[in-house]
């Protein structure tokens, strides 16, 4: 399970976490994925790069905690999440999620749920650069 | 004991990333916030704004929960993952 769900600083690969759930159960005929990308616009102003500060142990605590309730509440397989901190550059790749059920609408459902849930719940915290310096966000859409 | 953290912008607020705090006896995360706000005078508004929750051994605390020698409190600024 552990592969399933990780912090890390470096980047990762849509199509290996893909596989990695896909291998849980020959049950899966829908894979739904989500990625989060880091963008070079906010609010109207230009972002240069962005800085992501989690709380180490909590926040992997509650990205199990958002998969297990995923797997009791919705009709799914597997669901497998992870997120970067460190330093992200425009266009690089900051959240991975994977929801896998035997057909397409349990794990469309399960995958935005998931991702709203993370924003909610789970102590990361952005910090974007500007040209007239790193503000921390304080509220996400 | 008790070993406050400190996180994001409250890091750069406090200017550093934890602190310890000695308690005879068990406080709440009010009585623990009041404590805060005469140290670090500058975490008075943002800790009266209520955007900030308090997790206590990693778990979301409420402000009557109580908090003993021994535990490690977390300040966390509005979440901005994903």
């Amino acid at each position: 399970m552990s592969t399933l769900i990780a912090i890390q600083e470096g980047p990762f690969s849509v199509d290996t976490l893909q596989a990695e759930v896909k291998k849980t159960s020959k049950g899966i005929g829908a894979l739904v994925s989500f990625t989060g990308t880091g963008r070079d616009l906010s609010k109207g102003v230009d972002i240069k790069g962005l800085d992501f500060e989690h709380y180490p142990g909590m926040a992997e605590k509650k990205l199990m905690d958002i998969r297990k309730r995923a797997l009791l509440n919705f009709d799914i397989i597997e669901m497998a999440i992870i997120h970067r901190v460190g330093h992200i550059d425009i266009g690089e790749d900051i959240v991975l999620i994977v929801a896998a059920s035997a057909h397409r609408n349990d794990a469309f459902m399960a995958c935005e749920w998931a991702i709203t849930e993370l924003k909610r719940t789970t102590p990361i915290w952005k910090s974007e650069t500007t040209a007239t310096g790193d503000v921390w966000v304080t509220d996400t859409p | 004991m008790i070993e406050v953290r400190f996180f994001a912008m409250l890091k750069k607020l406090s200017g550093t990333g934890a602190r310890q705090y000695e308690v005879s006896e068990p406080i709440t995360v009010l009585e623990l916030k009041q404590l805060l706000k005469e140290d670090m005078p500058a975490l008075s508004e943002v800790l009266d704004s209520r955007s900030v929750l308090v997790s206590v051994n990693e778990e979301f605390a409420r402000d009557d929960e109580l908090v003993a020698d021994g535990d490690v409190v977390g300040l966390l600024p509005p979440f901005s993952g994903g």
